[in-house]
This record gives structure tokens, sequence and C-alpha cells, in this order.
């Protein structure tokens, strides 16, 4: 059976979600081909075609395919559908934007967020924030599939790099135009792979605060920063940090939540970290019902005992 | 702008603890107190705020679910909507068949702009916006957090995985509300009493012409696997202590 993944990246990188959606396509198909779709992303199919598990690269130059808008990648995807059983995206902002409307164009019902595939059709979805584990099979022909990249590990990197064969988008008139965009940057560790994630609530109180607080910590352990939504919403951090049933998913080896009172969409975005430490005032907070490790009492007395303590 | 369409689902209220039924069948939402999406009631207030800037002329709802869903009609009627469709259906409808049945509303209603949540808080599949948007072969801006209109067309900007994108779309246009977004309205009392006199119509899928079979079978329900409780440490320096007995730092 053969299974079209569509990279994520930003025309110089892959991301590493779509190393790890490669992963879990792996149970269906151990040669998938991965589709670049992008401008002046060569480099990004080079580094497609040394992931373990590819089978062949196909590269998609244009203009059209920047910034990865809906429009164009989808008419690009539908050419080359024919060809395949399967088509998946790791379920990234993009992936989520696109997927949809190819499958739609396909006439098939997509399964979003799949945390494990239990055969080539039938897999497990989250529903409910993440309350319930949903078995669906898919009586499509086709299976089109966004993968939660968290549920996975990331695929290797090998010796030899597969072929990369370059493929022409259709022409077309795309209708959406793209305006610019506001790109945090940071040099901490990408929130969606990071090996530790430092998160902060509304208890920071300010953007200033926020930064005050977990900058140190976070530069301490080598660990990326989250946010609640609250935290997001009073601006005290930039809406790509956002954790939860509607921001980012993550599964670090260790989950540091300062002030957050651990809300069911808040734990959705974070419950399957390995180990998770909770500092919080409040002894009640349902956050203390998912942590490992749980500290009651005033973060901004702690965090810093906290750094002098890991030295 | 003349008409915008916003489509809106009845959910599970997202304050309520979901019960997995034990047979596995599914959730147990009887005696469970139900509520407009989250996403939706931000699309309604999106699209009454363009309104009442004088950028559009009416505000039409759509749902598409049970008897009871005519509720949350009623509930964006009274936040000011004008009229309101309750395509009624007692069984879960995917969204490829959610987005069938609004191509078919579209073709009546013929709005320049579908406003819509970017996902149902329930299934949480983030599809029917794209896919409503395929089907007509309209432009999408998805993960709204800021609509503007101007010179005829929608600035949107989106949020996405690494910051903030800005597009610009003709009309006519699906666009996907995010949570930063807006902050919808409360509904004081006489908007609600009024809103019982606006025109709900209520019709059956069958009426559209649409095939609405699922294509995915649920197999089962269950709830996610459980955390093993943790503990309580008194200092930072004991935490930092059984972190790395650990092996975590
Ligand atoms: C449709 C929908 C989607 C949502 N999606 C998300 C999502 O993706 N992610 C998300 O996070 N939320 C999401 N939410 C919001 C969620 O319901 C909560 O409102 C939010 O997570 C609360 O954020 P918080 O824990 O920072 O704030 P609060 O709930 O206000 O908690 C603050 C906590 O800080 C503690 N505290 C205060 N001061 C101190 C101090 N000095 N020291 C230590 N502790 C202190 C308090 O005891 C409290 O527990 C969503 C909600 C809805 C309706």
């Amino acid at each position: 059976m053969t299974t079209l993944l569509i990279a994520d990246h930003d025309n110089r990188m892959l991301s590493d979600a779509t190393a790890r959606a490669l992963s879990a396509l792996g149970a269906i198909d151990d040669a998938v081909h991965v589709l670049v779709a992008g401008h002046q992303a060569g480099p990004v199919a080079g580094q497609a075609a040394k992931l373990r598990g590819v089978g062949r690269v196909l590269l998609a130059d244009d203009e059209a395919l920047a910034h990865g808008l809906a429009e164009p990648v989808a008419v690009l995807v539908l050419s080359l559908a024919g060809g395949y059983r399967v088509i998946a995206a790791p379920a990234t902002s993009g992936g989520k934007d696109v997927l949809p409307r190819v499958a739609a164009l396909l006439d098939v019902m997509q399964v979003s967020d799949v945390v494990r595939v239990v055969s080539p059709d039938t897999f497990e979805r989250p529903v409910y924030a993440g309350n319930a584990v949903a078995v669906v099979q898919s009586t499509d022909e086709k299976k089109l599939l966004t993968i939660r990249t968290s549920a996975f590990s990331a695929a290797g990197v090998g010796d030899v790099a597969v072929p990369v064969e370059e493929v022409r988008v259709p022409d077309g008139v795309w209708q959406a135009r793209f305006d610019g965009e506001t790109l945090s940057s940071s040099d901490r560790p990408d929130l969606a792979s990071a090996r530790i994630v430092v998160s902060g609530g509304r208890a920071l109180g300010s953007a200033e605060k926020f930064q005050e607080v977990l900058g140190p910590l976070a530069e301490r352990l080598h660990a990326a920063i989250g946010a609640s939504r609250a935290a997001v919403d009073a601006g005290y951090a930039a809406n790509d940090l956002q954790v939860g049933q509607t921001g980012k998913v993550v599964a670090p080896d260790l989950y540091i939540a300062l002030g957050i009172s651990g809300a069911i969409q808040h734990l959705a975005g974070m419950k399957d970290a390995k180990v998770i430490v909770a500092i919080n005032k409040d002894e009640d907070a349902p956050i203390f019902q998912v942590a490992d490790y749980g500290i009651v009492g005033d973060l901004f007395e702690i965090v810093p005992e906290l750094e002098k303590a890991l030295g | 702008m003349k008409t915008i369409l916003v489509p809106v689902k009845m959910v599970l209220d997202s304050n309520a603890r979901p019960r997995v039924r034990t047979d596995e069948s599914g959730i147990d939402l009887s005696g469970m107190r139900m509520s407009i999406n989250p996403f939706c009631e931000i699309a309604v207030e999106e699209a009454l705020r363009l309104k009442e800037a004088g950028l559009a002329e009416e505000v039409v709802v759509v749902s598409i679910g049970p008897a009871k869903a005519q509720e949350t009609l009623r509930q964006a009627l009274a936040m000011g909507a004008d009229r309101a469709t309750l395509i009624e259906i007692d069984e879960t409808v995917e969204p490829l068949a959610v987005a069938k049945l609004l191509r078919a509303v579209v073709g009546e209603e013929q709005p320049d702009l579908v406003l819509l949540g970017k996902q149902a808080i329930d299934d949480d599949c983030n599809q029917t916006g794209q896919m409503l948007a395929a089907l007509l072969g309209w432009p999408q801006a998805t993960f709204a957090s800021a609509v503007r209109f101007e010179d005829g067309r929608l600035l949107v900007t989106r949020e996405i995985d690494a910051g903030l994108q800005r597009l610009s779309l003709p009309l006519p246009a699906v666009v996907t509300t995010d949570l930063r977004l807006n902050e919808p309205r409360h509904c004081a009392l006489p908007n609600i009493m009024k809103a019982r006199k606006k025109p709900l119509k209520i019709g059956a899928p069958a009426d559209y012409g649409v095939d609405i079979g699922r294509r995915l079978k649920i197999l089962a329900v269950r709830p996610p696997a459980g955390r093993k409780s943790g503990i309580r440490v008194a200092t930072a320096s004991e935490l930092v202590g059984d972190l790395r007995a650990a092996g975590i730092v």
C-alpha cells in the first residue's frame, strides 16, 4: 500500500513533526513517499530523503507554494492522489489547514489526530479534549490522516538518500493571497519536540513577570517555554506557546506547570508527558491530580529556590 | 457584504466532564448540560460585529443536530443573528456530510462569507470549514485571530504554529475562528425574549438531497489511560533530589 506524507517545513528545515508522522505511518508502509511542497525548498527534500522509512521524495518547487497556502497545496496533492491509498500529514497548523480540503475533494472522511495505528484501516484518536479515545475504522477506499505527532517518536536518519523526483503544481488561480507574517523568534528549543517544557499560567500576572520567572529556569534546563490559554489571552505569552486542546499538544520527558490550575482543556495538551511537576498555591488545584510531583506554594518563591537547587 | 452565514453546533458544555459509557459505545450525554460550541459562539460574535460596523446586512445561523439544538440557535438569535435554520437529525453527522449539507445551504442563502468555528470541542475534528471551502471552490482562512473587511477584501490574521500569518481573501470566502478572535457578548434578557419571535426554519437532511451516510465506523470509545497518583514534596531542593534520582534532570 503506498502512502504519501505531506512534509511540514519552512523551506529550509524539515520539521521534527514530519519525522514523527513518518514513524506513525511505518505501521502501514515501510517506503513512504514524502511530498515537499515549497519554494526553494531543495534542502528540505534532501533532509527528507535521508529519513528511515522514506521510499521516495517528491519535490514541488513553486513560488505559489512558498507559504504553504491551502489552495495550491490541496490542488497539488489532489493531482498526485491517484497513486496513493493513504495520504497523511502531521497535525500541525499547516496539515490541519490543508488536509481536510484535499479530503473533501476526494470525497473522503478524514481521520484527524491519529495517536495509534491499529491496522491499515483502523485508528485511535482522542475526542472530548482527550477525555476519551475513539477507535475508528475508515470505510473509504483512500485513508486521509492527520497524525498527532506527540504520540510518536521521530524516525531516524539513515546513511543513504532515496531519490528526489520533481513534480509540478497544476495551473490554477489561487484566491487567497499571502500578506505577511509575524514569526516568533526564540533561541529556546521548539515547544512541540522539546525534552523539557516549562509552562506558565495566569498566576504569572504580566508579560514581564512571565519572562522573568520562566526565562532563567527554562535556560537552566534547556527547556522550551509553554503557556496556558489564560496566560496567552492576557498577553503574557505568544499565541504559539499555548498548550492544550486547541493549542499545541506536547509529550516531553518533563513538564513543569507553574501557576496553572489544570483545566481539562490544558491537560489535553500535556497529560502524556512522562513526568509532570506542578507548583501551585492552591492544594486543591486539579493539576495536582495528574502531577507526579507537586509543591503547594507560591511560585514566585519556589522557582528561584528551584534554580538554586539545580545549581 | 449582504449575508454572513454562521454554522453552529450544540456540544457538551466545556465545563462538563464527559462520561464514557461502560459498554464503550460512546459518551453518555443524558442529563448533561449542552451549549453552543465555544468556537461557534466566537463566529456568531464576529459576524455580528461585522454587521454592526455596517459591513454586512444580515447574519443567518444554521445548525445540524437534534431538536434540542433549537436552543443553540435561539441563543445565537438572542446574541443578534437575524434568522436561523435547523437541519434536524438525531444521529451525529460527520464533518464531510456537514460540509455537504452546508454547501446546499450556501446554495440557498448565497452568503458572501461563511464564518464558523475551527473545531467542535466534542469530536475535535477541525475539518468542516476547510471541507466546505473545498466543495465550494472558495478560498479559506483558518484559525483566525483577527478579521477586517476593507476594499472588498477580507484581511485575516491566522494563528499558526510558528506565530501569526496574514492573508487577504476575495469574497466569497470561508473563515474559521480561533479563541482570540473576540470575546462573545452575554445575552440580555430582553434579547432572549425577542429572539423567540425571530424566524427559525426546521428542515431535514433529505430536503437537501445529500448523502450523509457515515464513513467512519466507531468501534469503541474508551477512557484514556490514567496517570498514577503522584507525591507531594515540601521544598524545591527535595524536588530536585527526586528528579535527579529518577534521572530526569
Ligand atoms: C473551547 C476552549 C478551549 C480551550 N483551550 C485551551 C487550551 O488549549 N489550553 C489551555 O491552557 N486552556 C484552554 N482553555 C481554557 C481553560 O479552560 C482554562 O481557562 C485555562 O487553562 C486556565 O488557565 P490557567 O490555569 O493559567 O488559569 P487559572 O485557571 O486562573 O489558574 C491559575 C492558577 O494559578 C494558581 N496561582 C495563583 N497565584 C499563584 C502563585 N503565586 N503561586 C502558585 N500558584 C498560583 C491558582 O491557584 C490557579 O490554580 C480552553 C477553554 C475553552 C472553553
